[in-house]
């Protein structure tokens, strides 16, 4: 199978220039500035397929064409924030590969005329911040970036900006406001970022990975992108496994590939041979999915129409052993703790659910909870500001919704025997109160 | 101009208007907490959300624009669900005080959960805990951070109206919490307004709190007597309780909106300067240290009045007239001293220091009235009140008349010793006691603006009214209806039913006031004829 995205990645020094040169390194930026016009390379991208890999799916080409032409500024702002639970693939190309995606930014900057592009980085990624700012003064020191890129009369900027710990700062608008130096909050839209993004001007938006897969469409051509995946999901991804499986790791796949070839081919199956009990296939925000839905094939589409998402391909698997109500606890006290507080269904309503969740847990749940709480839950979404409402409701009511039985026993019995069995482990997380 | 619909109305507003300002000018008041008028959009609160055709989501009435075409839905069984579900979320950690709350009675959370909450409680878990109850964040606001539904108001005001920014939400998710920033306080001159908008309990004013429960409360509208800007207020006021606040009977101030002069605020100087209505008045008619009725007091200023005018001396009579005063004052004392009695020396500009001022409100000229006492005793230029003081001092005068000013502030004590010694009479008319009054022969009570009808005439030139909220105190009496009965006496009587129809004469005498009247002047004021 061919890689694209981590083609890079088991080769010696693969974060230097050097290394990446010898591979054909940035010739698909010299082939867009030298040999195609902006224009031409937006449709290229658009026939490509390529969408969004941050978790919206977005079509990219799509979203460049937004930008008008103004009398601003236009910027290329890469979020790279990647704090959504079970994804850690922005980390490995940042690492691995700084030049790859150095490569794609330019390309994306000359397709829509920025001149200025700023990396926001989770602020936990020292190693990634580190590789990347060397990858970009070698970038400086050999043309790349700067003036006159390549000889070309094309310029262009890049700031790598550190963030400082909040999940919400990857919602974009709070990454703008974040990146101007205010509080994380999402703003209120309209207006979008490609009419009013950072510092009030037109912007664009991308993911570190959608932007990575950039300069191979350019240097390849869009149909041979579009083949490598499903029909209106072009190209690869990188598949973050982690949980009960024998291996957990980041696996580039075609997307469409199905998610139990990815579990069991790709990832080595459960461990110890046990049996799947429920996988989140994009992320922890994606609706959560039993084992007779595992043959869903993973690419934007597919997992939609079965009422979840690809998200950000962070696919978190959990076995027989798991206590699907510890489970959701862990998951909506994360919510609970990075809820921004801005609008009050999310604010209120996330630690509410969290409380009560915890409170079933705890043995300590009544049989109303069951007819108030999916409820709660669903009061939260669709009202509020940005797409985090969304998220709590659609993840936590999975939970609610498929393992009600196991929150019934809770409830009735006051504990679980899955529980009991993990006590240790269970006692430490208890110990940590929102 | 886009059309749309509203609730099955049909309405036609200028492209840019929200949905919650086309609804209010069809009468239909969308429920708010974060909104508001004078403040920019945040759209936290979600309690203004309202169906619109086509949208698959319900939409935030603050934010969203109008389109042509557009039908909007206030009142559909999933908005009313919807506002519920807010009402119950912001809730969720509200403590149960309200019996102890201050806010009890003007708080935005009871009056929305009467109206549109009334579900029962799904709580079982223990509420979040903030740090901080109630405490104090300045001179005169407290906060508590409990009752805060953190709808920003408070951190828009003073972020963009003040620009002062002394407000911030710390923390996340729900235990986020407003306080002032480390080592600031809520210390500007416009730091009441913050309680005016808060619409829950959170914010409460010091001056205020636990005087006086609201429901209790009467409103007359009137305007801010503190400055020549004229802010619009309401004076809020309880006789029915005289065991409550030492029988004072004014609680409190409340800015009254009117977008031509103070928009919706009003500064902290004018908004607790109301003691002086109720505190160290004078009650009663005075000479020398007895007290005496109105008509021995009347008798005494007309007795010596009398010879002056029958001798035609009247040059031995001054007059210092105060900017304090209403048109309608003012202009009797303009019929009486001017017209009747032509000859008075009168004049009204004390050589006072300047108060603070700044480019919002507050103006350094501290009298609410200049412009009409300009207009309508037009004093001569180059006199000033000095010559009077000069000529009573040397005893060039029999009669000085004084409306409220203390002398002994404005020129010292030897000064006012003087005039008490040289000057037959000198008549000292205000409302508040002040050390002039030990000098005066004459002491007579007069009414505050509080219980007042008339007009004022501010920087701008806005002719305003005020209503009176209450009789006067003891026996104090409006400062027209004083000289009314002083011409009566001299036989020279100027007489009018009421303050309405003094202003009627002033608008058939004065051009700049053609045509005004108190019907047209309303309660928003009218500008003079330029």
């Amino acid at each position: 199978m061919e890689k694209i995205i981590s083609r890079h990645f088991d080769q010696e020094n693969s974060h230097r220039l050097e290394s990446y040169l010898k591979d054909s390194g940035y010739e698909g930026a010299r082939k867009a500035l030298t040999e195609m016009t902006p224009e031409q390379v937006v449709e290229e991208v658009k026939k490509s397929n390529l969408r969004g890999l941050g978790g919206a799916g977005f079509a990219t080409g799509t979203k460049w064409s937004f930008i008008k032409q103004t009398y601003k500024p236009k910027y290329l702002v890469i979020n790279g924030d990647e704090g959504e639970p079970g994804t850690f693939k922005d980390k490995y190309i940042l690492e691995q590969d700084p030049h790859a995606f150095i490569e794609g930014v330019i390309i994306t900057c000359y397709a829509f005329g920025s001149h200025k592009a700023y990396v926001y980085i989770r602020g936990e990624y020292l190693k990634s911040i580190e590789r990347l700012q060397a990858a970009i003064d070698e970038a400086y020191k050999n043309k790349f970036l700067g003036k006159e890129i390549m000889g070309t009369p094309f310029h262009l900027d890049v700031v790598v900006h550190q963030g400082a710990g909040a999940y919400i700062c990857g919602e974009e608008t709070a990454l703008l406001e974040s990146l101007e130096g205010k509080k994380g909050f999402p703003r209120l839209k309209p207006p979008f970022p490609a009419v009013s993004g950072l510092f009030g001007c037109p912007t664009v938006i991308n993911n570190v990975e959608t932007v990575t897969c950039v300069a191979p469409i350019i240097l390849k051509g869009s149909d041979w992108f579009s083949k490598l995946g499903s029909t209106k999901n072009g190209g690869n991804r990188l598949f973050c496994v982690s949980g009960h499986v024998n291996k957990p790791g980041v696996y580039e796949l075609p997307n469409g590939t199905t998610l139990r070839s990815i579990i069991y081919e790709h990832a080595g199956g459960i461990r110890g041979g046990r049996t799947l009990k429920a996988v989140i296939p994009g992320g922890i925000s994606a609706p959560i999915l039993t084992p007779d839905q595992i043959d869903v094939k993973m690419d934007f589409d597919s997992l939609k129409a079965i009422g979840s998402m690809a998200g950000s391909g962070g696919i978190i698997v959990m076995d027989d052993t798991t206590c699907m109500v510890w489970a959701a606890m862990i998951a909506s006290r994360f919510y609970a703790h990075e809820s921004c507080g801005q609008c009050s269904p999310c604010r209120e309503g996330s630690g509410w659910v969290y409380r009560n969740i915890k409170r079933i847990y705890h043995g300590e749940g009544q049989t109303h909870d069951l007819t108030h709480l999916p409820g709660i839950i669903n009061n939260i979404g669709g009202n509020t500001i940005c797409a985090f409402g969304d998220a709590v409701t659609m993840s936590i009511g999975s939970y609610v919704s498929k393992f009600r039985s196991e929150f019934e026993i809770h409830i009735k019995e006051k504990k679980c025997e899955l529980c009991m069995k993990k006590q240790g482990i269970v006692e430490s997380y208890a110990k940590i109160n929102h | 101009m886009p059309k749309l619909t509203i609730d099955g109305k049909e309405i036609e507003v200028p492209s840019k208007t929200t949905i919650i300002q086309a609804a209010e000018k069809l009468g239909i008041v969308i429920p708010r907490y974060c909104y508001h008028p004078a403040l920019p959009v945040s759209g936290n609160c979600r309690i203004c959300m309202v169906e619109v055709e086509k949208q698959p989501k319900l939409q935030i009435a603050c934010y969203t624009m109008v389109a042509n075409g557009m039908i909007v839905k206030t009142n559909s069984p999933k908005v009313l669900e919807a506002r519920k579900t807010v009402l119950e979320f912001l809730l969720v950690n509200h403590p149960l005080d309200c019996p102890v709350c201050d806010q009890a009675g003007e708080c935005k959370l009871q009056d929305y959960y009467m109206e549109h909450g009334q579900y029962d409680s799904r709580l079982d878990d223990t509420k979040v805990k903030k740090e901080k109850k109630a405490f104090s964040i300045g001179p005169t606001v407290m906060l508590d951070q409990e009752r805060c539904i953190l709808c920003t108001r408070c951190v828009r005001f003073t972020d963009n109206i003040t620009r002062t920014n002394e407000f911030g939400v710390f923390n996340r998710g729900d235990h986020s919490q407003l306080d002032v920033y480390p080592g600031k306080q809520l210390d500007n001159n416009y730091s009441g307004n913050v309680v005016d908008i808060c619409p829950v309990g959170a914010l409460t004013d010091k001056d205020f709190r636990f005087k006086c429960r609201v429901w209790y409360l009467d409103k007359t509208k009137s305007v801010c007597p503190g400055c020549s800007m004229g802010c619009n207020i309401t004076v809020e006021w309880d006789k029915s309780r005289p065991h409550q606040d030492k029988k004072t009977r004014v609680m409190r101030l409340k800015p009254r909106v009117n977008p031509d002069v103070n928009d919706h605020w009003m500064c902290d100087t004018g908004r607790y300067d109301y003691h002086f209505i109720d505190k160290n008045r004078i009650l009663t008619p005075q000479q020398g240290d007895n007290l005496i009725s109105w008509d021995q007091a009347i008798d005494t200023m007309a007795q010596t009045i009398k010879p002056l005018k029958d001798s035609g001396h009247l040059n031995k009579i001054g007059i210092l007239a105060s900017a304090q005063l209403t048109n309608e004052d003012l202009f009797l004392i303009r019929k009486l001293f001017k017209d009747t009695l032509n000859g008075s020396q009168i004049d009204f500009r004390v050589p006072q220091s300047l108060g603070a001022s700044d480019d919002f409100l507050l103006k350094a000229d501290r009298n609410p009235n200049t412009a009409g006492a300009d207009l309508i005793l037009q004093p001569a230029e180059d006199a000033d009140l000095r010559d009077i003081i000069q000529k009573a001092r040397n005893g060039g005068l029999d009669i000085l008349y004084v409306f409220g000013h203390d002398l002994v502030k404005l020129f010292g004590k030897n000064t006012v010793e003087e005039i008490s010694k040289n000057v037959k009479l000198f008549i000292f008319q205000g409302s508040n006691v002040n050390e002039t009054c030990g000098y005066a022969h004459l002491i007579l009570p007069s009414a505050v603006y509080a219980e007042k009808d008339g007009t004022f005439i501010n920087s701008q030139h806005r002719v305003q009214r005020i209503w009176p909220a209450f009789t006067p105190l003891g026996e104090s009496k409006g400062d027209w209806e004083i000289l009314s009965l002083l011409s009566a006496k001299i036989g020279a009587p100027i007489s009018y039913p009421n303050s309405e129809e003094i202003f009627d004469d002033i608008a058939s005498s004065l051009a700049l006031f053609a045509e005004m009247s108190y019907e047209k002047i309303g309660d928003q004021g009218m500008m003079l004829w330029y």
